[in-house]
C-alpha cells in the first residue's frame, strides 16, 4: 500500500483512440502535500490522463506510479476520485451511498459508517443524509459526490473539474478542503477551467495542449518564462505612440493607457523615456501575465 | 481487499436494494395470489367436473337408475330429478340449473339442452334407447333379455400395457408446465435486470467512481450473482408455496412429485441465469441510456420468449414426442424445457446429463463473449456501441 505522503508521477504516457492521439508521453509528477492544477482546452486531453492516473482506462505506452511503484488494486482503493460526469446511484440514499462506496475502497462495514458520518457532517448534509440522492439539489449532490471522493480517507486525490457546477460557498468548502488534505501530505490533482482558481489555489500547474504537456512548473516559474508587460499612463500621447518602438508588441491601448508587451531582451527604460517625450507619465508599472493570459497565449501558439 | 470481497460486496448492494423494494414484494404475492386463484379454479373444476344434473319428464322417469348405472361405467356421476311440469323444466334448463330435460318415452327420448349436449351423456342415452328397442326385439325372438344381456355383458377386451399404467400422468404434466414457466419467468425477468442495472450504472455514470476501485469483472460478477440470488429466493417462494397451495387444494396428489419439481427447478434455473446473464449484461453496457435499453434487452428476450412458447405447446401436443426432445436438448431452451420434462416424466438419464453438459459449455462461451463486450463497451459512453466494435474492444 503506498503510504501517504508519497509522489504521484505519470511517465510518458500516450494513449491513442484510433487514429487520434489523445495523449502524447505527457509526464508529469504530483508531489506529496501539493495541490497540482490541470488546465487545458476542452478536448486537450485532460480527462484521459487523470482516467489512466486512476488505473480506470490502460495506456498504450508509459507508466503511473505512485511512491515509486506501479498502480496495484490496492494503491486503486486509495485513490479518491471524482469524475467529470457526476455519478451516483440515483435511488440510494445518502448514508448508504457514502458507506457503500467506502466499504468498497476496502474500509470494514462499521469504519465505513463512521467515515460516512463524518465527511456528512463535515459538508452540512446531516439533513439529507436518508435522502435519495436524486432528490437533493444539485448543490448539495456535488457535496456527496466529494465526500465520495474523500469517505475512504484517500492517499491521492484525482478530481475532474472539481468546481465545475459548484456555488460560491461550495468552491470555498472545496478549496479548504483539498487544502487541508494536502496538508495532511496526500498529493492533490486537479483539472478546471477556472483559471483564476488554479492560480490561486495550486502549487504547481501543468498546461496540455492537444494531448501534449505544454509547459509545467509553479505560477511564478511559468509567468517568469513569459514576456512581460507593461502598463503605461501618458496622457498626451498620440495613439499609436508605442508602434514603432523596437520589440515592443501594443497588447491594448485605450486614451489615458497602454498595454505593451516586451520581448525579453528588450529594455523598459527606452519605453519610458519613449513615453516621457510624449508629455507627462501618470503610471508606469511593470508586471507578469496572469495565468489567464498565458494559458490563452499558450493555446493561441499552438493554433498559429 | 480481495476480489471475492469486491465481488460480494456488489452483490450485497444489489440483494439489499432488490429485495427490500416494494416491487419484489408486491410482484411475488400478486404472482401467489394468481397461483392460489388458479389452483382454487382447478380444484373446483375437478370435483364439479363430469358431473351433470337431468332432469326427467313423464315416462322417462322409468330411465333413472339405467342412466346412474350407465354414467358410473364411463366415470361419470349423473344426478336425475323427475320434473312434473315440462314448462317448468324448459325453464330450468334455459337457466343453467338443469344441464338436459329428457322427455318422450323409453324408445324415443328426446332431450332438451341450453345448447350443446355432452358427447359422452348422448352416448348414454343413445345406448338407453337402443337397448329397449333391442330388449323389446329379444322378447319378440322369444328370448329373455336380462339373460341375453348377461352373456354379452361377460365379454370383455383384454387390455395388454407395454407400459406401466401412470394415473398421474396429467398431474405430472401440470407440473412440468408451470415449471416451465416459472424458469422462463425467472430467467427473463432477472435477466433483464441485469441488463437493466448495468444501463443504470451507466447512465447514471457511477460506474466510473466504482471502476476506479473495482475491476469490471467483478462489477459484472457481483451484479449477476446478486440479481440471481434474487431471483432465486422468488422462485423457491413462488415454487413452494404453489405447491403447498396445490397439495392443500387436492389438485396435486403424488408424494415426492413438487419436492423433485422444485429441486429440479433451481438447478436448471442455475443452469439458466449462468446461461443467460453474461449476455444481458454485455448487451446492457453497449448503450448508455435507459431510452436505448429495450432496443439491446428484447433480442435476448426474444429467444428466450420464443422458447418458452414453442416449448409450452410442443410440451402440451406432446410431452415426450420428438420436437419436445429436441428443443430441450438445446442448450438455449434447455433451462425452461428440462425440468418440465423432468417434471413430466418424460425424460431419459442421458438425456438430463446431455443437456447439462451443453448447457455448461454454452454458458461458459456466452460468458466469455458477454465479459469481453461489457470489459470494453462499459465506460464507452454517447451513442450505442455496436456489437462488432464491442468484440474488437
Amino acid at each position: 500500500m503506498g503510504p501517504a505522503g508519497a509522489d504521484l508521477e505519470l511517465d510518458r504516457v500516450s494513449k491513442r483512440y484510433g487514429r487520434i492521439v489523445a495523449l502524447d508521453a505527457v509526464s508529469f509528477d504530483v508531489k506529496a502535500g501539493e495541490l497540482f492544477g490541470f488546465v487545458g482546452s476542452n478536448g486537450a486531453g485532460k480527462t484521459t490522463a487523470m482516467r489512466i492516473a486512476l488505473g480506470v482506462l490502460a495506456a498504450d505506452s508509459g507508466e503511473v506510479r505512485f511512491g515509486g511503484s506501479l498502480l496495484t488494486p490496492e494503491i486503486r482503493a486509495r485513490i479518491g476520485y471524482m469524475p467529470e460526469e457526476r455519478g451516483l446511484y440515483p435511488k440510494m440514499k445518502v448514508l448508504d451511498q457514502l458507506g457503500y462506496l467506502a466499504e468498497l475502497h476496502g474500509l470494514s462495514g462499521a469504519e465505513a459508517r463512521r467515515s460516512a458520518e463524518h465527511w456528512i457532517d463535515r459538508l452540512g448534509l446531516r439533513e439529507r443524509r436518508l435522502d435519495e440522492v436524486q432528490k437533493l439539489s444539485l448543490g448539495n449532490q456535488q457535496r456527496v459526490q466529494l465526500a465520495a471522493a474523500l469517505v475512504h480517507d484517500p492517499a491521492v486525490l484525482v478530481l475532474d473539474e472539481p468546481f465545475s457546477g459548484l456555488d460560491p460557498i461550495a468552491v470555498d468548502v472545496m478549496s479548504e478542503v483539498l487544502r487541508e488534505k494536502a496538508a495532511t501530505g496526500v498529493p492533490v490533482v486537479f483539472s478546471s477551467h477556472q483559471l483564476d482558481l488554479v492560480e490561486r489555489l495550486c502549487d504547481r500547474i501543468g498546461i496540455i495542449r492537444s494531448g501534449q504537456l505544454v509547459t509545467c512548473g509553479t505560477v511564478a516559474e511559468l509567468t517568469a518564462d513569459a514576456n512581460a508587460q507593461l502598463i503605461v499612463s501618458a496622457p498626451r500621447a498620440d495613439a499609436g505612440w508605442a508602434k514603432a518602438l523596437p520589440g515592443v508588441t501594443v497588447l491594448d491601448e485605450e486614451p489615458e493607457r497602454t498595454v505593451l508587451e516586451l520581448e525579453p531582451a528588450v529594455d523598459d527604460q527606452m519605453v519610458l523615456r519613449a513615453a516621457l517625450a510624449t508629455g507627462p507619465v501618470r503610471e508606469f508599472r511593470r508586471r507578469q501575465p496572469t495565468l489567464t493570459e498565458l494559458f490563452r497565449n499558450v493555446v493561441t501558439e499552438g493554433r498559429k | 481487499m480481495t476480489p471475492t470481497k469486491a465481488v460480494w460486496l456488489v452483490a450485497r448492494r444489489e440483494l439489499n436494494t432488490r429485495l427490500r423494494t416494494r416491487s419484489f414484494v408486491i410482484g411475488t404475492v400478486v404472482i401467489l395470489v394468481v397461483l392460489g386463484g388458479y389452483l382454487l379454479l382447478q380444484a373446483t373444476l375437478v370435483n364439479g367436473a363430469d358431473k351433470s344434473k337431468i332432469g326427467l319428464s313423464g315416462q322417462t322417469i322409468g330411465v333413472a337408475a339405467e342412466l346412474k348405472a350407465g354414467a358410473s361405467q364411463i366415470g361419470e356421476t349423473i344426478e336425475t330429478v323427475p320434473v312434473a311440469d315440462p314448462g317448468n323444466g324448459r325453464q330450468q334448463v334455459a337457466g343453467g340449473e338443469l344441464d338436459a330435460l329428457l322427455s318422450g318415452n323409453a324408445t324415443e327420448l328426446r332431450v332438451l339442452v341450453k345448447s350443446d349436449l355432452d358427447e359422452k351423456v348422448r352416448a348414454l342415452l343413445n345406448g338407453i334407447a337402443q337397448q329397449q328397442v333391442l330388449n323389446a326385439k329379444l322378447v319378440e325372438a322369444d328370448q329373455d333379455p336380462a339373460q341375453v344381456m348377461r352373456e354379452v355383458d361377460s365379454v370383455q377386451v383384454q387390455v395388454d400395457r407395454l407400459e406401466p399404467a401412470d394415473a398421474g400422468s396429467g398431474q405430472r404434466l401440470a407440473v412440468g408446465l408451470v415449471m416451465v414457466f416459472l424458469l422462463f419467468f425467472g430467467i427473463q425477468a432477472y435477466g433483464s435486470s441485469v441488463a437493466q442495472g448495468v444501463i443504470e450504472e451507466k447512465a447514471s455514470r457511477v460506474v466510473e467512481l466504482l471502476l476506479s476501485t473495482v475491476r469490471p469483472w467483478q462489477l459484472m460478477a457481483g451484479k449477476i450473482l446478486g440479481l440471481g440470488l434474487v431471483g432465486l429466493a422468488q422462485l423457491v417462494i413462488l415454487a413452494v408455496g404453489g405447491a403447498v397451495m396445490a397439495s392443500a387444494a387436492g389438485v396435486l396428489t403424488l408424494s415426492g412429485l413438487a419436492a423433485g419439481a422444485v429441486l429440479w427447478g433451481v438447478v436448471w434455473y442455475l443452469l439458466g441465469f449462468f446461461l443467460y446473464a453474461t449476455v444481458y449484461a454485455g448487451v446492457g453496457s453497449l448503450v448508455s441510456r435507459q431510452e436505448d435499453a429495450a432496443s439491446v434487452i428484447s433480442p435476448v428476450t426474444m429467444v428466450i420468449t420464443l422458447g418458452f412458447v414453442v416449448g409450452f405447446n410442443v410440451m402440451i401436443q406432446s410431452p415426450d414426442g420428438t420436437a419436445t426432445r429436441t428443443l430441450s436438448l438445446i442448450p438455449v431452451f434447455s433451462p425452461m424445457l428440462m425440468p418440465g420434462r423432468i417434471a413430466a416424466g418424460t425424460v431419459a438419464g442421458w438425456e438430463i446429463g446431455l443437456s447439462v453438459v451443453l448447457t455448461l459449455l454454452a454458458g461458459a462461451v456466452f460468458t466469455w463473449l458477454g465479459a469481453k463486450i461489457y470489459r470494453n463497451a462499459i465506460l464507452h459512453t454517447g451513442s450505442r456501441l455496436s456489437l462488432r466494435a464491442a468484440l474488437r474492444g
